[in-house]
């Protein structure tokens, strides 16, 4: 269970502290008071009673984490995720900030319904950005109120989880947010090239029988995405990467305009398509779990820089959304509580990535791409903090979610890296 | 001839001595149409042709209303009802009307050069009542008289168009003309609905409504097309009112008058709120007169006999 306090000091003691921001690191201590940064020195003493004091010692204390990529499905699916159920599981992963999908029911394509998820979203642990429909039911025909939308707290645009296949339609979207200086994430995929594509197509999809996705149908769409962002100069982020040919193309692309952006997703850095073997329908997300070769291009992309930052997709689905057949499931996982245990045990510490450098794609760059304050341990800053044991290994089991949902590959696999505790909105969890 | 020009088809390739004329002669032709007779027989013993091809009411009662004060002889042609809907080619059509003998040819048309086609068809002079999203010049050059009778120049004006720069003519064509004659321009209006290249122009963008009210001098507000709106590139009249309109708290909140156009017809309450059409700076009716005049002065102009002294 998680412990919540709210004590009006907290001395972290002793940590290794990794600011992403002034990319300075030191062991030390920070100091929180009324719930904002109050010092951060090599040595803070105080023999106040009323000071809480936690021993950080062998911690990594950083800012906390930020998600730009989850599905909370209120309003709709509250019997698979709530704002608050949401909230929660990102707290156990890490994380103070989450951008949240609009492809609810009914879909948040207005002014109100930002306004809406704004507003039920106060009282939790955490910030929720809501992330407003590029089209109105995001059916790709009419643009939404994006104005306003950002006027009541929008903080991007996507119709995740439709493709918009109308390019036409996705240049008026990229023209029409250009004038918000807001970014469009667009599920890159060609839905004819998909087709009826249920798991990654090559040799694995021919022998289980499976129905295949190709590499194309994600990597045409990025191509066309970036050609129409870059020809009108406007903000683009793409989702969930998964091929090696889309991280070529932002590559070529990046070096032509700086407002591209990118992300990957734990699980497709993790797993590959051999694993899908079992049938495992927790393995079953969009776009799919590519080849060994993906794979190798993605941790390579991630590290190089070429994607920017992490981002779960959580996407939580009910036992009985999961408990079919592989080609009946629905498409997706959640992902947010073994996040940090996954990408550190990948990238860091069986490929060679720093610590500093992961903290980044989990900090200040997914901020970035959104454009939230990045300076989280500047004095007098509301504080957002995240304590990890960098080296703890555990197995991630059904008690370690949150979430209304346990749709999770990961349960019973060995991972590295574990969440301690969390300082977010004023009050300080332990986990 | 008076002008070197033959025909009227757009401003982008006027010549501004012509356009000068124009509308310095526009002035005279207002004296006259506030006058008690209102009417000179400058266009005696010509024939004119008005063919409208598209709707039309302000362009072709505006046309009429200067043919006639003029003493000019016109039949006119409208496309509804006509063997244009039989599959009539417009090379025909105006061939057809030409071999009637007219000595000159008004045109409306929903495709952008037609004007131009005109010209090689017939002899006459072809002056073009808007084609398509192209141009609309006699629109403009009414807004310039109407411009000069407020401010006695137009060089170095200030000018804001507000609205669908994309597929407004009237847009265009005052866009050749104020540049033409020294105004400083600045377009405002939805990115999806601005040329990407409209800088190429040799004006300024923003998508800042107040920006542009605050350093302007007069400002020309453009019709929003409602159909706009379900292909897709602006959301709603709600979001265009509150960004792009010119509300009563935006226009009340500026720290100087500013002279406010229409073309006209307008949505009210959408691109301009009806206290603000209304109000004491809304130059939207004395457009219309000025274009009777600039009208009279652009037929006189291109058809009139030197001799005829105005």
């Amino acid at each position: 269970m998680i412990a919540k306090k709210q004590p009006k000091k907290i001395l972290l003691k002793n940590g290794r502290i990794i600011d992403p921001f002034s990319k300075k690191t030191f062991i030390g201590d920070i100091l929180i008071e009324n719930g904002t940064i109050a010092s951060i020195r090599k040595t803070i003493s105080s023999r106040d009673k009323d000071t809480l004091k936690i021993d950080c010692k062998g911690l990594v204390v950083t800012h906390g984490f930020c998600d730009i990529h989850v599905h909370f499905r209120e309003p709709g699916r509250e019997d698979k995720e709530n704002l608050e159920s949401g909230s929660i599981a990102a707290l156990a992963g890490g994380f103070t900030q989450v951008c949240t999908m609009p492809n609810t029911n009914p879909s948040i394509d207005s002014a109100e319904h930002i306004y809406y998820i704004c507003g039920k979203s106060n009282h939790l642990p955490i910030d929720i950005f809501p992330i407003g429909a590029v089209s109105k039911g995001q059916k790709s025909e009419e643009l939404t109120e994006m104005i306003l939308m950002k006027e009541n707290g929008a903080i991007a645009f996507s119709d995740d989880g439709i493709p918009i296949q109308n390019a036409q339609f996705m240049a008026l979207a990229l023209q029409y947010a250009k004038m918000i200086d807001l970014p469009i994430i667009n599920h890159a995929e060609d839905i004819y090239l998909r087709n009826k594509g249920v798991m990654n197509a090559g040799p694995n999809s021919d022998n289980l029988g499976l129905k295949g996705n190709p590499n194309l149908a994600e990597s045409v769409m990025v191509y066309r995405d970036l050609a129409l962002a870059l020809s009108l100069n406007a903000r683009l982020h793409i989702p969930h990467v998964s091929t090696k040919e889309s991280v070529e193309l932002i590559k070529l692309f990046k070096s032509k305009s700086k407002l591209i952006s990118s992300e990957v997703s734990p699980h497709h850095l993790y797993f590959c398509d051999d694993d899908i073997v079992g049938f495992d329908t927790n393995l079953k997300v969009s776009p799919p779990i590519r080849s060994k070769n993906d794979r190798k291009k993605l941790i390579d992309g991630i590290k190089s820089g070429i994607i920017d930052c992490i981002a779960t997709d959580h996407a939580p689905h009910t036992i009985e959304d999961k408990e079919t057949t592989f080609n009946d499931a629905e498409f997706g996982m959640i992902g947010l509580e073994s996040c940090f245990g996954v990408v550190n045990k990948v990238l860091v510490k069986e490929n060679g990535m720093s610590l500093k450098s992961l903290i980044e794609k989990l900090t200040v760059n997914p901020r970035k791409v959104m454009n939230i304050n990045t300076d989280l341990f500047a004095i007098g800053e509301k504080a957002q903090i995240t304590v990890f044991n960098p080296n703890e290994k555990w197995t991630f089991s059904e008690d370690d979610i949150y979430s209304k949902s346990s749709n999770s590959p990961f349960i019973g696999h060995k991972l590295v890296g574990r969440v301690k505790y969390v300082f977010s909105k004023n009050s300080f969890f332990s986990l | 001839m008076m002008l070197k020009s033959k025909h009227l088809i757009g401003l982008e390739d006027f010549p501004i001595s012509d356009l000068n004329k124009i509308i310095d002669t526009s002035f005279k032709f207002k004296q006259i149409l506030d006058s008690p007779g209102r009417k000179i027989n400058l266009l005696k013993g010509k024939t004119l042709v008005n063919m409208f091809f598209e709707n039309s009411t302000r362009t072709k009662i505006s046309f009429a209303l200067a043919e006639k004060r003029l003493g000019a002889d016109s039949i006119n042609f409208s496309a509804t009802g006509s063997s244009v809907k039989k599959g009539e080619t417009l090379k025909d059509t105006v061939q057809n009307i030409e071999s009637m003998q007219i000595d000159g040819a008004i045109i409306r048309h929903s495709h952008p050069g037609a004007a131009l086609k005109l010209t090689e068809y017939i002899d006459g002079s072809v002056i073009n009542a808007g084609d398509g999203s192209h141009e609309h010049p006699t629109q403009a050059i009414l807004d310039m008289v109407t411009l000069k009778e407020k401010f006695g120049k137009i060089k170095n004006l200030k000018i804001g168009i507000i609205g669908d720069i994309l597929n407004s003519r009237v847009a265009r064509s005052n866009i050749f003309g104020l540049k033409k004659l020294g105004a400083e321009i600045v377009v405002c209006g939805p990115s999806t609905l601005l040329p990407n290249d409209v800088t190429k122009l040799g004006i300024n963008v923003t998508y800042n409504v107040d920006e542009v009210l605050n350093w302007c001098d007069a400002v020309i507000v453009l019709r929003i097309q409602l159909e706009r709106m379900h292909l897709g590139r602006i959301p709603s009249k709600r979001e265009y009112h509150r960004t792009f309109g010119l509300t009563y708290e935006r226009v009340n909140k500026l720290k100087k008058d500013i002279t406010i156009m229409h073309p006209g017809p307008m949505n009210r309450g959408i691109e301009i709120d009806s206290t603000i059409a209304d109000s004491e700076n809304a130059v939207i009716l004395d457009q219309v007169l000025n274009g009777v005049a600039a009208r009279m002065s652009i037929l006189y102009l291109l058809l009139g006999d030197k001799s005829e002294k105005l």
